[in-house]
C-alpha cells in the first residue's frame, strides 16, 4: 500500500473513516498533529488533555535538550535499565486506552540514551492494560558512542562546530555521542505499522516530519512539503509555548494558562496547514503568538537546518483566520545538508553556588564586604577557583550591564556566588564556607533561600560536532504487545 | 520622539550553546521600519555590554514583521556551565525591550513600558 493512501488513523469528528482504506483521491481532512511535551519535566497531564480534548490522528512529545542525553548516560551507567525519560510513561498511563481505541499515532524521543528500554516499558505497560497486540516502534542507531575513534581514523576532526577547539583536548572526559536523526526512521516505523515511535535522539521536527511522511507520502526531494512539515514541528516542539505559554506579546490576555492546551497543527497533503488548540481548554493562538514560537532558538531564518531539509523561515506566509487559527503557507525548503551534526557531551568541571540575603541599610554594600571576605577565605585556605560571578538579586541579577543603577536604598538584596572549579573537592570547600559567615561574617545577613553546604554540580558540557550521514543510520525495529 | 523598545516589539529569546537569540516582534506593521532603522547588530552589541563576547548578527524576517538576533559567545559559556542566574538567556528579550528607540513624533504608541524603575529610599 502505498503511503500516500494509507487510511487516516481513526478519530471522532471522522465517523466511518478508520475502517476500511481510503482510495488517494477521497484523502480530503487534514491530518491533525498535537504537541504535549517541550522538554523532559514538561506537565506530564498535556497528552491526557491532547487526546480527551477534541479530535487528534497523531501527537508528538519531545523530551530531549542539550543537557538532557547526559544526565540520561549518567543514570544508564548506574542502572543499564535506565536511561529514558520515565516522564513518558507517566503521561502515556492515563492515556494509552483512548489512544488505542481511538488510533492515534503516539511519537516521542522519551527513548534518550536507551530507547529499547523505553519501547520495552511501552510495550509492558501495553501488556499490563490488556492492549495486546499493540505495535511500538524502535528507532535506533544515534548513539555513535562506539564509533568515536573509527571516525576519527577515518580522518574526522569531530572539532567543535562552534568554537573549533580539537577533539582530543576532551576525548578522555566523553560521556555521550549521539547524531542527530531525521524524520524518515520515524515514519518507516509507522509504515511498518506502528502506532506508539520511540526513538533516541532525534531533531525536535522529526517528531512531526516523520508522521507527515507516513501520512502523505512526500517524496524525499520535496523540500518545499518537508520544510512546511519541519515549521509545523517547530511551531509544536516547545508544547506549550507555541500556543499562548511565556509570551511576552501580551501575557495578560492569555486564557487560563491553568489548563493550557497545547498547540495542534492540521496539516494538508500540500504542506499548508493551521496552527490552533483545542477549544476547550485554555491559551492563546495569534499570528503574534506563533511568531514568537518560529523565532525561538534559530539562527539564520533562511537556513534552519535538519537533516531532512534546510528550511527558510522567511518564506512562511501567516494568515490569522481567527478564533484561535493561523494559517502557514508558502514555505520553501533546500536540499538537507550533506554532514550530520552530533551532540557529545563530556566532563568539564564542577559548579556551586552560595547566597546570603542582606536587609536595609546598606545592603549592597555588605555583599561586597561578603564577596571580599569569600575570596580572602578561599585564598586562605588554598581553595583553587576558575571562574566567579557575583548577583546582588533584586538589584543586579539577571540582566548585568542591560539593567539601570536603581536610585535609593533597596528593603533586601539577596547575594549570590556562583564558582567554577577543576574538582570536587575545591568546590565543596568553597560551599563550607558560607555558613560560618552567620556568626564571624557581616551583620543583619538571613541564609534561607540558597541552602549552606549545597553539594556542588557535575558540569556536563555539550560539544557539537559533524559526521559524515554514513556514520548514523537510523535502524527500525516493531515490537508487539 | 523617545520610546522604550517594549512599546514597540515583543520578543523571544533561546539559546544554542554559547549562542542566544533573540527574536524581536513588531507590535503592529507600522513599527517594522522602526525596528530596521534604529535596531542595528552594533547597537545591539553595544547594549548587551560585556555580556556578550562575540559579534551580534542581524536578521531580517520582514514576513512576520521580525528581526532576530544571533548573540555570539553570550552566555558565560553556554547553560550547562554558565554561572549566571539565567544560564539560558531567556530574559534577554526582556533586557533589550529597555532600550529607548527614536520614533517618529506622528507615529501613534500606545505606551506600555513603567517609568524607570525607582526604589523608595
Amino acid at each position: 500500500m502505498a503511503a500516500s493512501c494509507r487510511a487516516p488513523p481513526r478519530g471522532p469528528g471522522r465517523p466511518g473513516v478508520a475502517a476500511f482504506r481510503v482510495p488517494c483521491p477521497a484523502v480530503t481532512a487534514p491530518y491533525r498533529i498535537a504537541g504535549a511535551s517541550g522538554f523532559w519535566g514538561d506537565r506530564n497531564d498535556a497528552l491526557l488533555d491532547q487526546v480527551r480534548g477534541g479530535p487528534v490522528d497523531a501527537v508528538m512529545l519531545d523530551y530531549l535538550a542539550e543537557v538532557t542525553m547526559s544526565i540520561l548516560r549518567v543514570k544508564m551507567l548506574r542502572d543499564p535499565g535506565q536511561g529514558y525519560a520515565g516522564d513518558f510513561l507517566k503521561a502515556l498511563a492515563p492515556a494509552l486506552g483512548d489512544v488505542v481505541e481511538r488510533g492515534i499515532q503516539i511519537v516521542t524521543n522519551a527513548g534518550g540514551m536507551n530507547p529499547r528500554a523505553c519501547a520495552q516499558a511501552v510495550v509492558d505497560l501495553a501488556r499490563k492494560q490488556g492492549h495486546r497486540g499493540l505495535r511500538v516502534g524502535l528507532v535506533t542507531g544515534d548513539d555513535v558512542m562506539d564509533r568515536l575513534d573509527a571516525l576519527v581514523a577515518r580522518g574526522e576532526s569531530l572539532a567543535n562546530l562552534d568554537t573549533g577547539a580539537v577533539f582530543a583536548t576532551i576525548r578522555e572526559r566523553v560521556l555521550s555521542a549521539n547524531a542527530y536523526l531525521g524524520a524518515d526512521p520515524i515514519a518507516e516505523a509507522l509504515r511498518q505499522g506502528a502506532q506508539i515511535v520511540v526513538t533516541g535522539r532525534c531533531t525536535d521536527s522529526a517528531l512531526a516530519l516523520g508522521p507527515l511522511l507516513a501520512r502523505y507520502g512526500w517524496a524525499a526531494e520535496d523540500w518545499d512539503r518537508r520544510a512546511a512539515g519541519v515549521v509545523a514541528g517547530h511551531v509544536l516542539e516547545c508544547g506549550g509555548q507555541g500556543s499562548g505559554g511565556n509570551f511576552s506579546g501580551g501575557w495578560e490576555e492569555v486564557p487560563d494558562l491553568a489548563n493550557l492546551g497545547y498547540p495542534i497543527a492540521e496539516v494538508e497533503a500540500d504542506g499548508t496547514f493551521v496552527v490552533t488548540k483545542h477549544l476547550g481548554l485554555g491559551g492563546l493562538v495569534t499570528p503574534a503568538v506563533v511568531k514568537e514560537q518560529l523565532l525561538y532558538e534559530i539562527l539564520d531564518p533562511r537556513a534552519y537546518e535538519t537533516p531532512d531539509v534546510v528550511a527558510d523561515f522567511t518564506s512562511i506566509r501567516l494568515e490569522d483566520l481567527g478564533r484561535d487559527r493561523v494559517r502557514f503557507s508558502g514555505i520553501r525548503g533546500r536540499p538537507a545538508p550533506e554532514r550530520l551534526k552530533v551532540s557529545v557531551s563530556y566532563q568539564d568541571g564542577w559548579r556551586a553556588s552560595v547566597g546570603l540575603t542582606f536587609v536595609w541599610p546598606h545592603a549592597r554594600e555588605r555583599a561586597r564586604a561578603t564577596e571580599r571576605l569569600l575570596r580572602e577565605r578561599s585564598q586562605k585556605l588554598g581553595i583553587q577557583i576558575d571562574d566567579w560571578h557575583v548577583d546582588h538579586i533584586g538589584v543586579s541579577g539577571a540582566l548585568g550591564p542591560m539593567a539601570p543603577e536603581p536610585a535609593g536604598e533597596p528593603n533586601e538584596v539577596l547575594f549570590r556566588m556562583a564558582i567554577r572549579t577543576r574538582d570536587r573537592d575545591s568546590a565543596r570547600r568553597f560551599s563550607a564556607e558560607i555558613a560560618p559567615l552567620v556568626l564571624s561574617g557581616i551583620p543583619g545577613a538571613a541564609s534561607g533561600l540558597i541552602a549552606p553546604r549545597q553539594d556542588p554540580t557535575a558540569i556536563v558540557n555539550f560539544w557539537p560536532a559533524l559526521v559524515p550521514r554514513d556514520a548514523a543510520r537510523g535502524e527500525v525495529e516493531v515490537l508487539e504487545a | 520622539m523617545r520610546v522604550p523598545l517594549y512599546d514597540l516589539a515583543h520578543t523571544r529569546a533561546g539559546d544554542k550553546g554559547d549562542k542566544c537569540n533573540v527574536g524581536v516582534i513588531a507590535r503592529r506593521p507600522e513599527y517594522y521600519p522602526v525596528l530596521l532603522r534604529e535596531l542595528t547588530a552594533e547597537r545591539v552589541r553595544a547594549w548587551f555590554g560585556d555580556w556578550v563576547k562575540g559579534p551580534v548578527e542581524r536578521f531580517e524576517l520582514p514576513n512576520l514583521e521580525a528581526l532576530n538576533f544571533v548573540l555570539h559567545g553570550a552566555l558565560d559559556g553556554g547553560a550547562l556551565v554558565s554561572l549566571r542566574l539565567d544560564t539560558q538567556g531567556k530574559t534577554y528579550g526582556y533586557g533589550l525591550l529597555r532600550m529607548e528607540v527614536e520614533v517618529p513624533d506622528d507615529l501613534p504608541v500606545q505606551r506600555r513600558a513603567p517609568a524607570a524603575p525607582r526604589l523608595a529610599g
